[in-house]
């Protein structure tokens, strides 16, 4: 290396620069089909996350501070109301926790009639997202869960309405997620009404899932909910997902035009809950 | 490398820095597809006015935690960031002596180069983005130049830079 001072004295052609631009691009595309092709670089990408931390803590750090800012100067008022909604939220939880004792307890009573797998509570762990813009073309989002709070690929998210999307990428410190909205997501459904499986792809806006195996004489109608069905293993079944919203019967074609508004507000949310699903352990232990 | 090269550095590592936080602050979903793409412009400025220190290698570098910080493929900004720094190290001693609209042009030129290179990616490696995310970086980056411009030759001549 030369230093910057001889840069204006010899103002001359950089040596030797061709060949470095034509080496530094090989390496680059051999990255790139590495990495898209077998994701054997996690390892890499890992290390270079972490001094990409840093970074996101500062970007992120203002927009918390704002939030405790805010907190710290609600009035008593604002409080007051505040809790009176939440203690009335919490009476209607808690009755409705009631009945769900008794449902359990006769639904683990039915499964055993049944002679099927107990269900296992799922372990919910909640996790923030990052003020992070991730990458441009994605919908993605970065979470302050990485792999050192045991967070793995493929992990399911959802928020307190329902299914928002899954981890694709862990770091150390944060990973990056996909939502269902994006339109490389798939996620396998199931109509709660009538258990009518299908497959609910994202379309790269917020509000709107497309159902596009749907045939025609299908029982499904606007206002049906979807919830999670559990085939695809990723996700664990019963959670809700979205609301069907229209269904466009086209005689002439193999399918129906359906879509649906996800429960959750994909655009909104700030606080999610990462899904430590159990179904794996209890195959083994209920076996 | 000597003691004046390293504190030489520091500014310049910071400006690279403060663009990469700019890459990744949130913006509102209307604005995020017009955000300027600024490493690329703080790094054209760079290898403008020092080729010789920063050059492809740094380019580099800088792409692949570019990549990272984004969750692009791996590889994706690092080749497009190269490509253009090389361009830009090529012609750096005409660019320099540009009038202001004349560089406006050239670097409106090679921001959409860079575009067409991370397109060209996007298409191979079969991801879908609306003609928008293209369009709009390469507008916004050329209406922000003359602030950049002004910004880092603030930056440089205050630490005595280069010329």
């Amino acid at each position: 290396m030369v230093t910057a001072r001889s840069n204006s004295s010899n103002p001359a052609r950089i040596p030797a620069l061709g060949v470095r631009v034509l080496l530094l691009m090989a390496v680059s595309i051999l990255l790139m089909v590495l990495d898209h092709r077998q994701n054997h670089l996690d390892a890499v990408r890992k290390a270079i996350g972490a001094t990409v931390y840093p970074i996101q803590i500062v970007v992120d750090g203002p927009f918390r501070l704002w939030e405790w800012i805010r907190e710290g100067t609600t009035s008593r008022n604002e409080l007051q109301l505040q809790l009176g909604r939440l203690e009335a939220e919490r009476l209607i939880t808690k009755a409705e926790l009631q009945q769900l004792t008794a449902l359990k307890a006769e639904n683990a009573r039915l499964r055993d009639l049944l002679e099927a797998r107990r269900r296992v509570r799922d372990e919910i762990r909640v996790a923030k997202i990052m003020a992070v813009d991730a990458n441009p073309y994605r919908h993605n989002i970065v979470i302050d869960i990485g792999e050192r709070d045991g967070a793995y690929d493929g992990q399911a998210i959802i928020d307190s309405v329902g299914v928002i999307g899954q981890v694709i990428e862990t770091g150390l410190m944060t990973s990056q997620a996909m939502l269902i909205s994006d339109p490389s997501h798939s996620l396998p459904v199931e109509v709660n009404r009538n258990g009518l499986r299908t497959i609910a792809n994202g379309t790269g806006e917020f509000g709107r899932l497309d159902l596009p195996f749907i045939t025609n004489n299908a029982d499904i109608q606007p206002g049906d909910l979807l919830v999670t069905s559990g085939l695809g293993g990723a996700f664990p079944a019963g959670y809700p997902v979205a609301i069907v919203e229209t269904v466009n019967r086209i005689p002439q074609e193999p399918f129906a035009d359906v879509t649906a508004t996800p429960a959750a507000a994909l655009d909104q949310v700030r606080e999610v809950m990462l899904i430590w699903s159990s179904s794996e352990t209890s195959e083994a232990s209920d076996d | 490398m000597t003691r004046g090269g390293g504190s030489r550095r520091l500014p310049v590592i910071v400006t690279i820095i403060v663009s990469l936080m700019l890459m990744v602050m949130p913006l509102p979903d209307w604005a995020a597809p017009f955000r300027p793409d600024w490493v690329a412009l703080t790094l054209i400025y760079w290898a403008m006015m020092m080729p010789r220190t920063w050059s492809v290698g740094s380019a580099w570098i800088i792409g692949i935690v570019l990549d990272v910080a984004q969750g692009t493929i791996l590889g994706q900004h690092a080749l497009a960031l190269c490509f253009i720094v090389f361009i830009t190290v090529r012609f750096h001693l005409l660019m320099r002596v540009f009038p202001m609209q004349q560089l406006a042009a050239t670097v409106f030129a090679i921001l959409a180069l860079y575009q067409f290179i991370l397109f060209w990616v996007n298409g191979v490696a079969g991801v879908d983005v609306p003609a928008v995310g293209y369009w709009g970086p390469v507008i916004t980056g050329t209406l922000f130049w003359p602030f950049v411009l002004m910004l880092l030759r603030g930056v440089r001549v205050r630490v005595h830079l280069g010329n």
